[in-house]
């Protein structure tokens, strides 16, 4: 024993207080801090996400116009490479030795303990030829993805494409995607990509410090499989669909036919189209960008985004207003001298109709019968009044679809222009514009534009005497039929039924001996009505509507050929072998016949083309702007201009005004 | 009691059996830091787990025959065992194997190697006993005092040259004997002034540090004015403090190697660095906190068991004990070892022979530098200096080293009523 014995306890004490202190902290550590246990199990876990294969889309009858085909990405994990005969690698896999160094490297540097892809791609021929000899070659393996496919490159515009998510869609979907998923971006593709977008599969597998996998995660109780899309059941018939996009080969246009007694969208052909297999695979982005320059602008959904005056045929709509409101009955004639003098200007009628009537007015498209009868629409009120008989009148021509958004089951569809008066109080001052001024609505020119779509609706209006279903694209989910009630809902346009048989009466005639007495079909009554409607920049656009057959109507049609000149001359011989195709199944006309339709080229020059609309102002519509601007020749262009200042995305070409329309 | 034939009647059991609860604990905890599946065998040298089981039955052995050792045969060859371990410290620097670059293990063929440093420790605690506990040595006198730090100094100094920082410092641990031995206590609390001055210079301005200090001393100045004498040593005392912290910055920046201030500025706080330097630090703490009350199980610690952790079965060994035992495995671990030192100075304190007592302090001091900073470290309360869980980390030399430090205590424990 020493003197300094009582230390053993502040030797003990301090060896205590430390000891202590390392507890307290493990306390934290382990029991209060809860950050590590989140932290080990992120360490260890891996989400694999396994894609599901997209919802295939099928028209009417069954037949694919898309599906998915596997394509095989051969994957690598360079440490888990044997030495193996390089050069017969390359052969099989189709790639030069440099290229086969140059992934290996690119492998290397990613990680020599994850796979990463070696080859993209691979086609089922190439993977074929590979699949059974890979074993041979251990480290490399395949990975399945999916790519879309269309067997017969039709409809392009109505299914639209895939692309891969932006940061916006990834903000907006919750995280629901990851950089690097698909995602519809236009079309069908879009407007039902929840539907067939499936159901991604999530596995939980363990990893080690390196990456290697040990397994699953909590034994798979995380798991979820993943669930492919649904398959989609277009309405569309890809017959039709296929003959309408060969008619309209080199021309620019559109079809748009409707099943009147649906709704059902039968033919949504948008002219100049493109392959929609070239929006996938490798070269997906070249062909875009080739696609955003060419002048006719294939990726504008020309159904629904293309403006067009409807022309003459507008005119049944004119008769069915005017006979709702009592101006006119079917009996009323008027003198056609081969003009309609509206103030002191001459609206000039093609032919010398002499006396005309309701029918004959519409079966020979008579200017002059259609304009006095706007004439007295407008003045019924007297002319003082024309402001509100002229709200009236829009009220009612909205009502049949023009103007306003059908809500058809695809994106941005735009909603087409009938002036309001507010421009006209704007164009030519409050109170200073009568029926005279405005006549050229008469004859469906003027300010007055509309969707092929809206075209086709109104011909379905004509059809069913007085009610249009909502038009639609998809007629059931999986197996399941869509049954919305607003699919089924009668939409009617405020024209009682008894007004319409005049009007389809003027409309079997147009067909049978009238203005596209070309465009009769043998055995089936088909009402039409056709249309030249001017077009400032070239020659005129040629129109032609139609439903067949008159009785039970199963097909509402409409077809716009840009630059064409008479609705006669292809638009009406179209719309023939389209209903005729969709009615019998075949087209009696001569083959020669259809193949100097189908072969003749109406392309404008691509210099002097513009398209109609503007879809979306991007930077390379900026570039071609100087091209767009229009020379203001008249008071109502450059007002219409000016009124476009607001609205820059409907940037349209207005007809001019008290210019003749003929036929 | 004093027959030599009938020790184990002398042995005290009680340190024994935490003895071989730990070297237990460490097997099972290695075999689960470094499970091989493919290798499940225990004898067949091939992995960590099946040495340890050779270098425990080694210890186990050795610890034997040290009992039947003649207790006067350890003592007076204390010298020649300090030269042996000088001669193979500095035998190392010459033909050592560089291993995470120290120079600190002398190969000896078959895959097993010697650590000097392991063995010095216990070496010196044998000699410094031998030393104090000669006639006329007071450590309050300054010529006792320098020649125990000569001995305590001199492996220090070899070890810094490989260089082993974390070996080093753990004979500065041996100051506690010092201070048991009558060594004035401002030692140690200038040590801990030191070690406070030294880190908050590094984390906060100097300025502010040099303030703060300036301000106490001066209010403890102010308050006890009237002894000359202690304002003389305060103010003294200030002056150096001053002198230290303004040294400091430089010493840090130019005298700690970059690994060591990093390491420094981690558990500081002052850097995270977690995919690098961090990153032990980062993933054992992990490990640990993972393992919440009752751990995830034997062999279920995912951090373990894939290998999150480098260096896991030897200087991390003790995230295995976090994770797959959790707190509760944690608290018996840390018990155990605090119930073996307060044992250790309560065997030292009731030896008649102050060479056990010396020694017996040397080896409580030991342990408590190595367990309390290696599980600090692996909580990110000290910096990864990388020194062994004594008989719990995988490692022949340092599982041997301590079995001899500790067996040569129960050796003279078992003896302690004989005059050595």
């Amino acid at each position: 024993m020493n003197s300094f014995f009582e230390r053993r306890y502040v030797i003990a004490g301090i060896f205590i207080t430390i000891i202590i202190i390392l507890l307290a902290r493990l306390f934290y550590i382990q029991i209060i801090d809860d950050r590590y246990a989140i932290y080990a199990s992120n360490n260890v876990r891996r989400l694999i996400i396994h894609n599901p294969a997209r919802g295939p889309i099928l028209d009417r009858n069954g037949k694919v116009l898309v599906q998915n085909v596997p394509f095989y990405d051969i994957m690598v994990t360079p440490k888990q490479v044997k030495p193996f005969d390089t050069v017969e690698f390359c052969k099989l896999l189709g790639i030069d030795r440099a290229a086969f160094d140059k992934q290996w490297v690119k492998a290397v540097k990613y990680s020599p303990y994850l796979p990463s892809v070696f080859e993209k791609q691979l086609s089922v021929t190439t993977y074929a030829s590979l699949q059974e000899r890979l074993s041979e070659f251990p480290g490399f393996y395949s990975s399945t993805r999916y790519l879309r496919i269309y067997p017969d490159s039709v409809a392009a515009q109505f299914l639209g494409f895939i692309g891969e998510v932006q940061d916006k869609d990834i903000k907006r979907s919750g995280g629901y995607y990851h950089p690097g998923d698909y995602i519809g971006v236009t079309g069908v593709e879009k407007s039902y990509e929840s539907v067939l977008k499936g159901q991604r599969g999530v596995e939980n597998s363990m990893v080690d410090s390196r990456g290697k996998s040990k397994g699953k995660y909590a034994n798979g109780v995380y798991d979820t499989a993943a669930v492919a899309g649904q398959r989609l059941t277009s309405s569309l018939d890809i017959t039709i669909q296929k003959l309408g996009e060969k008619l309209m080969k080199n021309k620019v246009g559109s079809i748009v036919a409707i099943e009147p007694s649906t709704g059902e969208i039968l033919a949504f052909v948008s002219s100049p189209t493109y392959d929609p297999n070239l929006m996938v695979g490798r070269e997906r982005g070249n062909n875009a960008a080739k696609m955003y320059e060419d002048a006719y602008s294939p990726m504008l959904i020309r159904p629904i985004q293309a403006y067009y005056p409807p022309g003459s045929s507008f005119k049944p709509l004119d008769a069915l207003i005017a006979l709702q409101e009592g101006i006119i009955t079917p009996q009323t004639t008027y003198f056609c001298p081969h003009y309609y003098l509206a103030g002191n200007h001459k609206v000039a009628c093609e032919h010398f109709d002499g006396i005309t009537d309701l029918r004959k007015g519409i079966a020979m498209s008579c200017n002059t019968y259609f304009c006095n009868v706007f004439d007295r629409l407008m003045n019924k009120n007297g002319s003082k009044n024309t402001r509100p008989t002229f709200v009236t009148w829009r009220g009612d021509v909205n009502k049949f679809g023009f103007g306003v958004k059908l809500d058809v089951d695809l994106p941005n569809e735009r909603r087409g222009n009938v002036p309001t008066p507010l421009y006209y109080d704007k164009t030519y001052g409050a109170n200073h514009w009568r029926s005279n001024t405005i006549i050229s609505l008469a004859i469906g020119q003027g300010e007055l534009l509309a969707t092929p779509l809206q075209m086709a609706n109104v011909e379905c209006t004509i059809a069913n005497h007085g009610y249009y279903y909502r038009p639609h694209l998809i007629k059931a989910i999986g197996d399941k039929p869509i049954t919305k009630a607003e699919y089924t809902q009668r939409n009617y346009v405020g024209i009682d039924s008894q007004y319409f048989e005049p009007v389809i009466d003027g409309m079997q005639r147009v067909v049978d001996n009238g203005t596209a007495a070309a465009a009769r079909i043998p055995g089936i009554v088909m009402c039409g009505k056709t249309g030249t409607a001017q077009n400032p920049h070239g020659k005129s656009n040629s129109i032609f509507v139609a439903f067949a057959p008159r009785d039970h109507p199963k097909i509402a049609i409409a077809v716009i050929v840009e630059n064409a000149g008479y609705g006669a001359a292809y638009a009406a011989p179209i719309a023939s072998y389209i209903v005729e195709k969709y009615l019998t199944g075949n087209i009696t006309k001569p083959k020669d016949e259809v193949d100097y339709i189908m072969d003749k080229n109406l392309l404008p020059d691509s210099d002097e083309y513009r398209p109609k609309v503007r879809v979306k102002t991007t930077a390379k519509d900026t570039l071609k702007k100087p091209k767009q601007t229009i020379p203001a020749k008249k008071g109502e262009l450059r007002s219409a201009s000016r009124r476009n200042k607001k609205d820059t995305s409907t940037k349209y070409l207005a007809a001019q005004v008290m210019h003749k329309e003929d036929e | 009691m004093n027959n030599q034939r009938s020790f184990f009647f002398n042995v005290d059991w009680v340190t024994v059996f935490i003895y071989l609860a730990l070297c237990t604990i460490g097997w099972f905890n290695i075999r689960a830091a470094v499970f091989d599946a493919g290798h499940p065998g225990i004898i067949d040298f091939k992995t960590d787990y099946s040495k340890q089981f050779w270098y425990i039955v080694v210890a186990i052995s050795v610890a034997i025959v040290i009992l039947l050792l003649e207790s006067r045969f350890i003592t007076a060859l204390s010298p020649a065992f300090y030269g042996i371990t000088m001669l193979l410290l500095m035998l190392v620097l010459v033909v050592g194997r560089d291993v995470g670059g120290n120079r600190a293990w002398i190969s000896l063929g078959g895959g097993v190697r010697l650590q000097p440093a392991e063995f010095a420790k216990f070496t010196t605690c044998l000699l410094l006993a031998r030393y104090l506990s000669g006639p006329n040595i007071r450590v309050s006198e300054l010529r006792s005092l320098l020649i125990a730090a000569a001995i305590i100094g001199f492996p220090m100094f070899l070890i810094l040259l490989q260089p082993d920082m974390g070996s080093t410092l753990v004979f500065y641990s041996l100051i506690f004997v010092l201070y048991r031995e009558g060594l004035s206590p401002y030692y140690l609390v200038i040590s801990a002034l030191f070690i406070i001055l030294f880190l908050t210079s590094i984390l906060f301005s100097p300025l502010y540090v040099i303030a703060v200090i300036s301000v106490v001393t001066l209010l403890v100045v102010l308050l006890l004015r009237k002894n000359k004498r202690l304002v003389v040593t305060m103010l003294t005392g200030l002056a150096i403090c001053v002198a230290f912290v303004l040294s400091v910055k430089f010493i840090y920046n130019h005298v700690l190697q970059p690994h060591q201030k990093v390491r420094i500025d981690i558990v500081i706080g002052i850097k995270s660095d977690l995919r690098g330097k961090g990153y032990n630090v980062n993933q054992s703490k992990i490990a640990i906190g993972s393992g919440k009350f009752w751990g995830k199980g034997y062999l279920h610690g995912t951090q373990t068991q894939y290998s999150f952790v480098p260096a896991q079965s030897t200087d991390f060994i003790f995230c295995t004990v976090g994770e797959e035992w959790g707190f509760a495995g944690s608290i018996v671990v840390l018990g155990l070892y605090l119930f073996l030192i307060l044992r250790i100075i309560f065997i030292a304190e009731r030896q008649r022979s102050p060479f056990s007592r010396i020694y017996g302090y040397g080896v409580a001091s030991v342990i408590f530098f190595h367990v309390m900073i290696n599980i600090a470290t692996t909580i990110g309360l000290a910096p990864v200096i990388g020194i062994p869980l004594p008989f719990i980390s995988y490692g022949g030399s340092s599982l041997l080293s301590f079995t001899m430090l500790l067996f040569v205590l129960l050796k003279l424990d078992s003896n302690r009523m004989g005059i050595v």
